[in-house]
């Protein structure tokens, strides 16, 4: 799992999934290193969220490996899988929250199922997480009472609610107007900053990717046509790599 | 599951109406039978994984106590006028079809018997199919398209064991003592109703109508709606759980969970009913 003296915190083997008739991943190969930032590019449906469900274990592929913090998670029992979930923390692509909780039972959530501490240790730290996320005002609203910026928000901070190793961000800034876009970039780089954490980033957003990712991966018709920084990317000579980045580019 | 007779049925008139050969109507009769069998065994594996959570430790007490109060305590007032209404319905009917056959008498035995051995049990597995039913479907099913069953999955948490065996549970629970409400209720108001065309007093009664009758006759329809409950909260987590689609799926998957639930309630009455009588006579 080592690779340049740094080790690997996911690493994707041959990586094949369809559905029925439809091929979304044809074999793909993909390393996360510890620490690092790695944002997924590509067109809609082109099998990046299908990658993260993987990953993570919502879904199973029909060939190939995914090691996750240094285990084979296709060979896993359910119970050892949810070990290696509480390492992960996941924030989907519309927040997820659970409608019939509030803000503060939401985040509170896994860790009143996982972390072994008092009830008041854990407000402290649900207060603490939503302070982080910018939401400590709001504790007491239900999902459907927030925007979709502070249900994002929300998503972040129950997502980072276990200390995860690794975060999984399925189009963080999707739906967003660019203001809050800009915010949530923000506070990825920030968490990137603060916690040392390695994530995947999907994401539609070529410029907000380039602020926080190490490291761009373009996925397309599901296969990687390109990997590398925004630099390298942009000044590829592949045609369908130059037409994504040089409309992400513009817009 | 459930458009796929309709759809049968549909195939098989509008065949018989253009003529249609036999040799037509075989594929689609096929593809029913597919379905059907996919159903159920889609079925078998869902209660293999709802068993298997269950069982398990950590238990969710907490959930489950929050399940009974929205299944049991939030289902008493329609379960009770459900009961209340059958109660008036059965002496109106009955009072005056035993006086033609000169047996008046026996109307508080009729009113009791006909409460505690059938109508109570089945009217309250009918009413809290339709009510909790659509319930459970909608809410699952919502949960699963705005992907909240899978976030809880993504946080090490099991849904069969937050969400299915909790609910499951709290219909097996909740079901018996709702229908022992539906038939205070049914009984009581059948007093008031046979009361008012003829004064008797509740004592005399309830002497009248609970004479004849001992603990069998009490217990086996009572806890028969246990199984009914059970037929309830599985069949609604499991339409609820494989819903797809979007907002429209989640509407699918509430009616479908009343309907399905609903005719199983009967399939299983007519069954148990049946053992019921062969064991207890």
């Amino acid at each position: 799992m080592k690779e340049n003296g740094l080790e690997s915190a996911i690493k994707i083997g041959d990586l094949r999934k369809a559905f029925g008739e439809q091929r979304v991943l044809n074999g793909i190969n993909l390393q996360v290193r510890q620490g690092e930032t790695v944002a997924i590019l590509g067109r809609s449906g082109g099998g990046k969220s299908v990658l993260l469900k993987l990953i993570i274990g919502l879904q199973s592929p029909d060939a190939g490996s995914i090691r996750v913090a240094g285990q084979e998670i296709t060979k896993l029992e359910e119970n050892e899988l949810n070990e290696v979930r509480k390492k992960i923390g996941f924030l989907f692509q519309q927040a997820a929250l659970y409608d019939s909780l509030t803000v503060e039972e939401n985040v509170a959530f896994p860790l009143s199922r996982h972390a072994k501490v008092s009830s008041d240790e854990r407000s402290k730290r649900v207060h603490e997480l939503l302070a982080d996320v910018g939401m400590d005002r709001d504790l007491q609203k239900m999902p459907a009472e927030i925007s979709g910026g502070m249900q994002k928000r929300v998503g972040l901070a129950r997502a980072l609610a276990l200390n995860p190793e690794i975060l999984l961000f399925d189009e963080p800034t999707a739906g967003l107007d660019p203001i809050t876009a800009a915010e949530i970039g923000e506070l990825i780089v920030d968490l990137k900053r603060k916690r040392r954490m390695s994530a995947i980033v999907v994401t539609h957003d070529v410029h907000g990717a380039r602020t926080y990712s190490d490291r761009m991966v373009l996925l397309h018709e599901g296969n990687i046509v390109a990997e590398g920084t925004f630099d390298e990317l942009q000044s590829s000579q592949d045609e369908f790599v130059a037409q994504f980045f040089g409309y992400g580019s513009r817009s | 599951m459930i458009h796929v007779p309709l759809f049968v049925l549909a195939a098989t008139v509008s065949g018989a109406m253009t003529g249609g050969r036999l040799r037509d109507q075989v594929p689609v009769a096929r593809n029913f039978l597919v379905a059907v069998f996919e159903w159920f065994g889609d079925l078998g594996l869902f209660c293999g994984r709802l068993i298997r959570a269950a069982l398990a430790p950590p238990y969710e007490f907490g959930e489950l106590l929050r399940q009974c109060d929205a299944i049991g305590s939030k289902s008493l007032p329609l379960v009770a006028l459900a009961g209340a209404a059958t109660g008036v319905v059965l002496s109106l009917q009955t009072r005056y079809s035993l006086i033609r056959f000169g047996a008046k008498a026996f109307l508080p035995a009729v009113i009791v018997f006909s409460i505690i051995k059938e109508s109570g049990p089945i009217i309250t597995g009918l009413i809290v199919s339709g009510r909790v039913g659509a319930g459970i479907g909608a809410e699952l099913g919502s949960m699963k398209v705005t992907e909240q069953i899978d976030a809880m999955e993504a946080s090490a948490v099991d849904p069969f064991k937050f969400l299915v065996s909790t609910r499951v549970i709290a219909c097996i629970l909740m079901l018996p003592l709702l229908t022992v409400a539906s038939n205070f209720c049914g009984i009581c108001m059948g007093w008031v109703a046979n009361t008012l065309a003829e004064p008797i007093s509740l004592r005399l009664f309830i002497e009248d109508g609970f004479k004849s009758m001992n603990f069998s006759d009490f217990l086996p329809p009572t806890l028969k709606t246990a199984v009914f409950g059970l037929i309830i909260g599985i069949v609604s987590c499991f339409q609820g759980m494989r819903t797809t689609g979007g907002t429209e799926g989640v509407g699918r998957s509430a009616n479908s969970s009343v309907v399905l639930s609903s005719l199983f309630v009967i399939l299983a009455d007519v069954v148990l009913v049946r053992l019921i009588l062969t064991v207890w006579g």
